[in-house]
């Protein structure tokens, strides 16, 4: 009970203190942080189409977050969420140009596709680590760099002809709405954020109600007590390494054919794979946890776009409050752990 | 003990929550003071939307940011809501929010500076037809907004001429960005200046694959320098920075190496005094500046492609380094060049197809 309600308490103390120490750079550095606050709440909800626009970010981030936490359930880290997702758009968005279906296989199709493809793409660090034990961090990290510039160049030579971006998707393929963007004041905001909500419950149902899902937390537990039990760790590794890279595909999908229609040659990273990590620390990776961390984290990315205007606040004081946080989350654990072995101490 | 742990943490949880609180409230009343404000103001209100760049990215951004600036000094305007401002973007899913948030806060005219905002402008446009927009670097065929493009190819064949005379090894390099239309007339345009002042030179094309990668920049001009190029033309962002140091490095070891470079949108002088031969200026403040004050006037040129080129001073060479030993040469070389091009007499290529059918009398 106490373990259960401190897991709660955590991640909301370390939002607090992040909020708290935000305020305190603010103060020295001489900006207003109330002002800066509202104009933080007023970018993120004070508006129908800001609300929408928190929304549509909260979709891809819930979908990179649970990507994250569902590989560290079974004891793996998968910094290839970034990489996953940009082949899921890609694929999407691929399928989403290039087919002219009913909307009812065209969608589906297109959602499939970056779904398969952000699968097999955490796949092949999946089965290194299963087969050779390639550590999943190092070999992660290098298929981010090459999802972006392969798709990078397949945009260019393959997509179109030498332009930097593809041309729209057809509408079958669409997420969009015009019934949501006329709600929320032509917003970006689109079904995707169904499918998001879906999967955290798919994620639980999995991981939490199955036996598979059993399975999988054992060797996230502990491998050698999971093979000793009789558990195929192999297997349950690349098994989780391909249901992690589905939903980061699937995020993917959310920006191909929600947010934008289309997709661009990317400079750099998108950075939404990586703050699906900072997402799952503070959602303690479970789906609940993660639902509302990526709200947060909407919210704070949407709203912080407004602070310059109405506040005077240079904007990237939201990306501090949010390392402080991810900071607070990481050593809140540090401090629980060391209480842990404390406790244990006394109890000898 | 851990009774009281959980009572303190909650007694800071409400604490926090109580502080909160009051800030959400006296901030409220603040946010419809200055909406209020917004209201009163009635004088011609302009914005930009940055790329993910950012405003002080010592090149395009900054640029138009300047033009913003004069423009609102010129005419007695406040920077933030009713006068001048600026957002930045920090992703590509940003352009939209901020051109949407700025088009809300009535400002009449919002730049979105930068091709790479083109889809988000289009879209935008599209659904808010009463607000005017401006985009650089790339066309949107809306009636409300005004597309602006810079003839490249024009400072980027004056730059080429500087290059061509001043090599002495003949050969000269070209280091891209990514590759785009932008970036293809530069390189077009370069190549056909060096071609027009010196046939025998022959110029090494490289791309970088990026806009903020120095050290890539450094690795490619160090490679070209140690082929025996001298001279280097950098039209990559930030990338090109990493020219700038490795010239400047070269430049140090042995002071007589005739090495050079040539800078970008900007002048570029102040990146290595002994090294930048010259830049090819891209006015884009005086572009925004332009568009603006037409807008300010009622004369609007929605719908429409503005050219900016030598004739329109949108594009100029940067004064050439007084170290160079033919500097009086050169100038009046780019000067007759100048003229050529301004009177309609030489059509510089735009594109490298192009460039193939180029031929100087």
């Amino acid at each position: 009970m106490s373990k259960r309600l401190s897991g709660i308490i955590t991640p909301i103390i370390a939002v607090l203190l992040g909020i708290i120490v935000g305020t305190i750079i603010m103060l020295v550095c001489g900006y207003n942080p109330i002002s800066a606050y509202t104009a933080l709440w007023n970018g993120a909800f004070g508006q129908v189409y800001y609300f929408g626009e928190v929304v549509r970010q909260v979709t891809p981030y819930i979908l990179a977050g649970l990507a994250v936490a569902f590989a560290f359930r079974v004891g793996l880290f998968n910094i290839g969420v970034e990489g996953q997702f940009i082949v899921g758009w890609l694929a999407s968005v691929w399928v989403g140009v290039s087919f002219d279906l009913p909307k009812i296989i065209h969608l589906p199709l297109a959602i499939i596709a970056a779904i398969l493809a952000g699968a097999l793409w955490a796949y092949i660090p999946g089965i290194l680590k299963a087969r050779l034990r390639v550590h999943e961090v190092i070999v992660t990290i290098m298929m981010n760099y090459i999802a972006l510039h392969v798709s990078n160049y397949l945009i260019k030579n393959v997509m179109t002809n030498h332009k930097d971006r593809t041309g729209m998707i057809k509408d079958s393929a669409s997420l969009r709405s015009d019934w949501l963007q006329s709600m929320t004041d032509y917003s970006r905001l689109h079904w995707g954020i169904i499918i998001a909500i879906v999967c955290c419950f798919i994620m639980w149902f999995l991981l939490e109600r199955t036996t598979k899902g059993f399975e999988l937390r054992a060797v996230g537990f502990n491998q050698d007590a999971a093979q000793y039990a009789g558990m195929n760790v192999n297997r349950n590794i690349i098994l989780s390494m391909v249901i992690s890279g589905a939903f980061a595909g699937l995020a993917g999908a959310m920006d191909g054919l929600g947010t934008f229609g289309y997709i661009t040659v990317k400079n750099g990273f998108t950075g939404v794979g990586f703050d699906g990590i900072a997402i799952a620390l503070l959602g303690g990776n479970s789906a609940l946890g993660v639902f509302f961390a990526a709200i947060l984290f909407g919210a704070l990315k949407v709203g912080a776009l407004n602070m310059p205007l109405e506040a005077g606040v240079p904007n990237e004081l939201v990306d501090i409050i949010i390392a402080l946080i991810v900071f607070f989350v990481a050593s809140s654990y540090i401090i629980r752990v060391a209480l842990n072995r404390f406790g244990k101490k006394d109890v000898k | 003990m851990k009774k009281r742990k959980i009572g303190i943490a909650l007694s800071l949880v409400l604490a926090a929550g109580t502080l909160l609180g009051a800030c959400g409230k006296s901030g409220d009343n603040k946010g419809n003071d200055t909406a209020k404000g917004g209201d009163k103001e009635k004088a011609f209100s302009v914005a930009m939307v940055t790329d993910v760049g950012g405003v002080d990215d010592k090149s395009f951004n900054q640029s138009a940011w300047e033009g913003l600036q004069k423009f609102g000094q010129d005419n007695g305007l406040k920077k933030g809501v009713g006068g001048y401002d600026y957002q930045q973007s920090k992703s590509d899913a940003d352009y939209s929010t901020n051109l949407n948030t700025l088009a809300r806060q009535n400002f009449d005219l919002v730049f979105g500076i930068g091709y790479m905002m083109q889809g988000a402008v289009d879209e935008i446009a599209k659904q808010q037809k009463n607000k005017h927009f401006a985009i650089v670097d790339s066309e949107v065929k809306e009636p409300n907004v005004a597309s602006i493009l810079f003839k490249e190819q024009e400072a980027s064949f004056l730059v080429g001429i500087a290059a061509a005379m001043t090599t002495k090894s003949n050969k000269i390099g070209f280091i891209g960005g990514q590759e785009s239309e932008v970036i293809g007339r530069f390189e077009a345009g370069f190549r056909a200046g060096v071609m027009a002042a010196n046939p025998k030179a022959t110029v090494d094309v490289q791309y970088a694959g990026a806009f903020d990668k120095a050290e890539l920049g450094q690795s490619i001009a160090s490679k070209m320098y140690s082929s025996g190029v001298d001279v280097i033309f950098a039209a990559a962002g930030a990338t090109g920075n990493g020219m700038f140091k490795e010239a400047k490095d070269r430049k140090a070891k042995d002071p007589n190496a005739n090495i050079w470079t040539i800078g970008v949108d900007r002048d570029q002088s102040d990146m290595g005094p002994d090294v930048v031969l010259t830049s090819a200026v891209k006015r884009v403040d005086v572009a925004v500046q332009d568009i603006a004050k037409k807008a300010k006037e009622g004369n609007f040129p929605g719908g429409k492609v503005t050219l900016y080129g030598l004739a329109e001073d949108g594009v100029v060479a940067a004064p050439i380094n007084s170290k160079v030993a033919n500097k009086a040469d050169i100038e009046k070389a780019i000067k007759d060049w100048t003229d050529k091009i301004k009177s309609g007499a030489v059509k510089v290529p735009a594109t490298v197809d192009e460039l193939k059918d180029f031929k100087v009398k």
